[in-house]
């Protein structure tokens, strides 16, 4: 704890005034975690909520025997984008049983990478599904794993069945410039479906 | 999780939080940035003290505060509305309650992002 509170990093900048936080989803082992890694200012840092098994939070520290709940685990990480703006990217898990923690999660946010690996194509499609129940806009990012087969643009697209409008891009997750590149196309996105009359 | 108090027989909720039954958590997102207001800490409990000390340093997000208490976020959400309530803990405007509009919001996060390239 001593050398946390001793970062200079620590600590939101002072002039900053406004959060706002995109999802980072994908099934397991998918690069949710060394993407989120990889751009954030301040080492990854994780919560954990206890959920019962129905899938609702345990908001107290006792009370609940330990074996009837599940401990879901969320990394994030935070980018200062401006002296006013800081990011937050939320590394969440696809299961679908967490439905409280998801609408937790979805709530508010600005919207979702889902990042996909084309060994498992058919994994995604769980998390897909929960964000367009809760309507949270997204872009899809193949994070190209060394021996991963590489797909033309038209079959991944009809694999995943996406619509058209829906970004589609390739990424490293490991690689920091890679991985805003991932998130810039999801903003452009945002930023063209406000435009668009509702 | 950082103790645990002993076992009861009974589900006993809001241990923690004091008994309230319907605590103001909604007000909070776990990206709302909190900062403490007051230095003194005297009477609040273990937990609400251990709030205090590291929202004196400056601005975190709840979710932060959680991780770094090593507390779930719902049970952060309780302890911070709170100490909002008792004028130890203020939040920092949200993103929604500003004077922009989505897309200049949206901008600006596209602004940052390309400056990371
Ligand atoms: N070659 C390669 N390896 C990667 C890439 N991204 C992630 N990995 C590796 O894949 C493994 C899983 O990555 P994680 O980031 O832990 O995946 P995750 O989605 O957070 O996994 P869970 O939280 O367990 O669901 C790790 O060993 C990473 O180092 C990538 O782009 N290329
Ligand atoms: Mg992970």
């Amino acid at each position: 704890m001593g050398s946390v509170l001793a970062s200079d990093q620590l600590y939101v900048r002072e002039t900053v005034r406004q959060s706002v936080k995109i999802l980072i989803v994908g099934h397991f082992a998918v690069g949710k975690t060394t993407l989120v890694g990889a751009l954030s200012e301040i080492r990854p840092l994780r919560t954990e909520e206890r959920m019962t098994q129905a899938g609702e939070a345990v908001d107290h520290l006792a009370g609940v025997p330990a074996k009837t709940t599940t401990t879901v685990a969320m990394d994030f990480g935070r980018l200062t984008l401006s002296d006013d703006l800081v990011l937050y990217l939320f590394g969440a898990p696809g299961q679908q049983r967490f439905t409280h923690l998801w609408n937790d999660l979805a709530r508010g946010a600005l919207g979702a990478l889902v990042l996909a690996d084309t060994r498992r194509l058919e994994e995604s499609f769980g998390v897909m599904t929960l964000l367009e129940e809760r309507g949270l806009p997204y872009a899809v990012a193949i994070n190209q794993f060394d021996d991963a087969p590489v797909f033309p643009e038209e079959e991944l697209r009809e694999a995943l069945d996406l619509l058209p409008t829906t970004p589609l891009v390739t990424c490293d997750a490991r690689d920091p410039a890679s991985s805003a590149s991932a998130l810039i196309a999801l903003v452009e996105y945002l930023i063209s479906k406000h435009q668009e009359p509702a | 999780m950082t103790r645990r108090r002993p076992e009861r027989a009974l589900v006993r909720p809001h241990v923690v939080t004091g008994g309230r039954a319907h605590p103001t958590r909604n007000i909070f997102d776990l990206v709302t940035l909190v900062s403490a207001t007051r230095t003194r800490a005297t009477g609040l409990s273990p937990e609400k003290r251990r709030v205090m000390e590291l929202c004196q340093g400056g601005a975190l997000s709840v979710a932060e505060v959680a991780a770094h208490l090593a507390l779930p976020a719902s049970v952060t959400k309780v302890l911070l509305s709170d100490l909002v309530d008792s004028g130890h803990i203020v939040t920092r405007a949200s993103a929604a309650d500003r004077d922009q509009t989505e897309d200049q919001l949206l901008r600006e996060v596209l602004n940052g992002l390309r400056a990371r390239l």
